[in-house]
């Protein structure tokens, strides 16, 4: 019974994907259904879904994080400083994560410690990160020598067919089956449920509600620092001013996917999902030559359907239950 | 009493023949109910009876499959709570309807403002808000207060003034008192009876049949979808209503087995915590239920809360087993303490999540290395829980606001079960729920006060918050009663009658 409504759950944002896909399949170009470009949906996917893996967390827990798009900028700062120190390319990600865990762990600390909510706890945290990052940038771009780690998201060179997606988009999918099985088969999963769905409920019942806050946060900022990472990749510099903005999608891609703001609610397929969505249209639109407004008003009405549907199949479920 | 002479009019309002089905299930089947202008009404049931259905028929918010009915002798069939609602019926809920950050009088006049040159009239407002509420006897309220700022019971006297201010002649009160203290409850009770004797027609629904006896003239009473019984409240007994409720005798609400109170498991020294309670003392032995009376605010709920960990504690000893001072609450439940929530709905149970997840939910039993859970192994648990108290629920999985009150509060307890506690604290745990899980409920409590070698349960140590005399008589075995933050002595439940708890809650009795 529960797991067939969490299928439908997912369900509706799949079949939503499969609908907008479709449509630009039909009325786009040929190219758009191309292999070539489902390789480049996916890794266009990559950065927003990593991060969304950990937002997924934030947002069934009851909490928001706003400043994904300040730490994956600030991580993409400290790899490139560590590389150019001449640190391991590999020992660089692992720092730039850690930079990422400790935005997180921040942002967790204060909202439990201060009782602020969270909404601006991290309002004034994605200012400061970003500052800081400039700060650390020089206001700048920071150069970095070429390492492997720009493969991670660069497109498939000639003869590596075999890995279908570049490494960094298996990445982020190992990463939610991951996370997915966290939300299910742990006590800390279940913790955060519970949290995010009655917290005085779960603080009576012995749940550590601050320490799971405190670990929520801190994997929200792991997963923006390994999409800071990923961002990296891309860029192959250290941007300070990357990624502004990038917080909404990466909420716009929880909520499209069944996640509700008010918590308890939430799955990492349908975030998954929902990621997808936002760059099939962007990348339709482009395809089809439309311009820059178009996609974001398209993206825009989507955010507010998608929800708008969750919630009147909710109320549907409710009135049958009585 | 009252509404004699308006006896022989036509009924303020009839409902004749009304059935209401909700798929396969009758919610109502056949029930007749009329009230006479003038008269308090009361309409009593086991949850699940029909009452809150009937109910919503009458203001509108369901429309019924069968029967008919008059207002004023006129048929009225309302589409709309709206429409209900300008015919004259009112509803007023436990939960309120007002907006808390707003003051008193735009609270009553809400959606009704007059105005002047388009902008909302200010001195108008103000007195035909202190018309209403003159009307119920607190015409000297300063309406300018923000109603979040008020007492519970003085809400509620300003939603019956919004009902008023509409002029709707019919109120229908669902459990009114029960968030209500004693004092509160009497000026409740005044101002209905100002009410009645201005020829308003109340419905009053309540668990609390001795209120019924106090304030009702007529009563109803529906069982299963159907009226079963009507009368004058004064020609029959709390018994007798009750035999009609759930159609037998009832012939032993509280059972008792032989108890023997062995060591000592919580004790309490001159604690304190703020702003409530000031001065608390009493041990806790196992085998024993001490029964903590009061009435609501005297520092109950805040003595089991920190207790419990939930609020701090400021003063004075605490010691649970070998464990002195204070803990959180994921430390109380590894110490052997568990509690259960007056507030069932909000802080008691997660009501989104399934019964399993409410049962295990801290999970401290239930997981394996790593922390990894099973969630195959965690619902044969609570289905083993669901069998044993007889929670009425399809599956371990469905969600626990699906359940009816009583099975809903049997999850709550079978929570403290399955963590296998040795103290329980329980702060009303029969609050709202039906005679018959009422009297289930007892029977547990009974069962783990006395433990149970045969399903191998030691006798457990309860601490219990009630409101309901009877309940704390028939239950415990030594009873305190709090007021105004202090805690008297307890005394062996044989010392104490309804009458003298009364006295001591309100700081008249004998405390020495």
């Amino acid at each position: 019974m529960k797991r067939f409504s969490s299928l439908a759950q997912t369900l509706g944002p799949l079949a939503g994907l499969l609908f907008i896909f479709g449509l630009f399949a039909v009325i786009g170009p040929e190219s758009f259904s191309s292999s070539n470009n489902l390789e480049t949906i996916a890794r266009q996917t990559a950065i927003v879904g990593t991060a969304a893996l950990g937002m997924t967390l934030i947002i069934i827990s009851g909490g928001i994080d706003l400043s994904v798009g300040s730490i994956i900028a600030f991580v993409t700062v400290v790899i490139a400083a560590l590389l150019q120190a001449g640190v391991d390319p590999f020992l660089a990600a692992l720092g730039g994560a850690g930079a990422g865990i400790l935005c997180g762990f921040i942002n967790g600390f204060l909202i439990t410690r201060l009782r602020v909510v969270p909404f601006i706890v991290t309002l004034g945290t994605l200012l400061v990160v970003r500052g800081a990052a400039k700060g650390f940038a020089h206001e700048q771009k920071i150069d970095a020598p070429l390492t492997w780690l720009k493969e991670l998201l660069a497109a498939l060179p000639p003869g590596e067919g075999w890995r279908i997606v570049p490494w960094g988009v298996w990445l982020t999918l190992a990463l939610a089956f991951v996370v997915a099985g966290v939300l299910v088969y742990t006590r800390l999963g279940r913790h955060i449920i519970a949290v995010g769905s009655n917290e005085q409920t779960a603080r009576l019942c012995g749940v550590p509600v601050d320490r799971v806050k405190v670990i929520v946060y801190s994997l929200g900022g792991l997963f923006a620092g390994v999409a800071g990472v990923l961002q990296f990749s891309r860029l192959t510099v250290g941007d300070p001013t990357v990624a502004m903005g990038v917080e909404l999608d990466v909420i716009a891609a929880v909520v499209i996917g069944g996640g509700s703001l008010s918590g308890g609610e939430g799955s990492i397929a349908g975030t998954i999902v929902g990621a997808l969505i936002m760059t099939v249209i962007r990348s339709g639109c482009a395809q089809m030559g439309l311009p820059n407004w178009v996609q974001e008003m398209v993206t825009g009405g989507i955010i507010v359907v998608a929800v708008a549907l969750d919630r009147w199949r909710q109320r549907r479920k409710a009135s049958a239950a009585v | 009493m009252a509404g004699v002479d308006s006896a022989r009019e036509v009924p303020r309002f009839s409902m004749r023949g009304i059935a209401k089905s909700f798929g396969a299930t009758a919610a109502l089947d056949g029930v007749d109910f009329s009230v006479m202008p003038g008269e308090i009404h009361a309409l009593v049931g086991e949850n699940g009876a029909g009452k809150s259905t009937l109910m919503k028929i009458l203001s509108g918010a369901l429309r019924p499959d069968a029967g008919s009915m008059t207002l004023d002798g006129n048929p009225f069939a309302p589409r709309t709570t709206q429409e209900a609602r300008h015919a004259g019926v009112a509803m007023i809920y436990q939960e309120l309807s007002l907006a808390p950050h707003l003051p008193v009088e735009d609270n009553i006049m809400l959606g009704m403002e007059p105005r002047v040159h388009g902008l909302r009239d200010r001195a108008a407002i103000r007195e035909r808000a202190r018309d209403a509420l003159a009307l119920l006897g607190y015409g000297s309220l300063d309406t300018g207060i923000r109603v979040g700022d008020l007492p519970i019971a003085t809400r509620q006297v300003v939603e019956i003034a919004r009902a008023l201010a509409v002029g709707c002649g019919i109120l229908v009160l669902d459990e009114p008192t029960s968030s209500l203290t004693l004092a509160d409850i009497q000026q409740l009770f005044d101002v209905l009876k100002g009410l009645r004797a201005r020829g308003h027609a109340i419905v009053y629904i309540s668990h609390f049949l001795e209120e019924v006896k106090r304030i009702a003239d007529r009563f109803t009473v529906l069982r299963d979808g159907r009226t079963v019984g009507a009368g004058a409240a004064a020609e029959h007994s709390v018994d007798e209503l009750v035999g009609m409720m759930i159609g037998r005798r009832l012939e032993q609400l509280y059972p008792r087995s032989p108890r023997s109170p062995g060591e000592v498991v919580l004790r309490a020294g001159q604690l304190a915590s703020t702003p409530k309670p000031l001065d608390v003392s009493f041990e806790l032995r196992r085998g024993e239920i001490l029964g903590l009376a009061g009435l609501v605010g005297a520092g109950r709920t805040e003595l089991l809360r920190t207790l419990f960990g939930l609020s701090p504690l400021a003063r004075g000893e605490v010691r649970l087993h070998v464990h002195s001072g204070w803990a959180d609450p994921p430390t109380r439940w590894r110490q052997g303490a568990g509690m259960v929530s007056e507030d069932r709905g909000n802080e008691g149970l997660a009501v989104s999540l399934s019964v399993a997840d409410n049962i295990t939910m801290n999970l401290s039993r239930d997981t394996g290395a790593l922390g990894i859970v099973k969630p195959r192994h965690i619902q044969a648990t609570a289905q083993r829980w669901i069998d044993t108290f007889g929670i009425k629920a399809r599956s371990p999985v469905q969600e626990v606001r699906t359940l009816s009150g009583g099975n809903q509060q049997k999850v709550a307890l079978a929570r403290l079960l399955h963590q296998d506690v040795d103290v329980l604290l329980l702060d009303e745990p029969t609050r709202g729920i039906d005679v018959a899980s009422k009297s289930q409920v007892y029977e547990l409590i009974d069962r783990l006060a006395a433990g149970d070698p045969a399903a191998s349960i030691r006798p457990k140590a309860i601490l219990l918050v009630s409101s309901y005399l009877p309940e704390l008589l028939g239950v415990c075995d030594r009873i305190a009663v709090m007021h105004r933050g202090r805690l008297g002595p307890a005394r062996p439940v044989g010392e104490w009658t309804e009458h003298t708890l009364l006295l001591a809650a309100t700081g008249q009795g004998t405390t020495s």
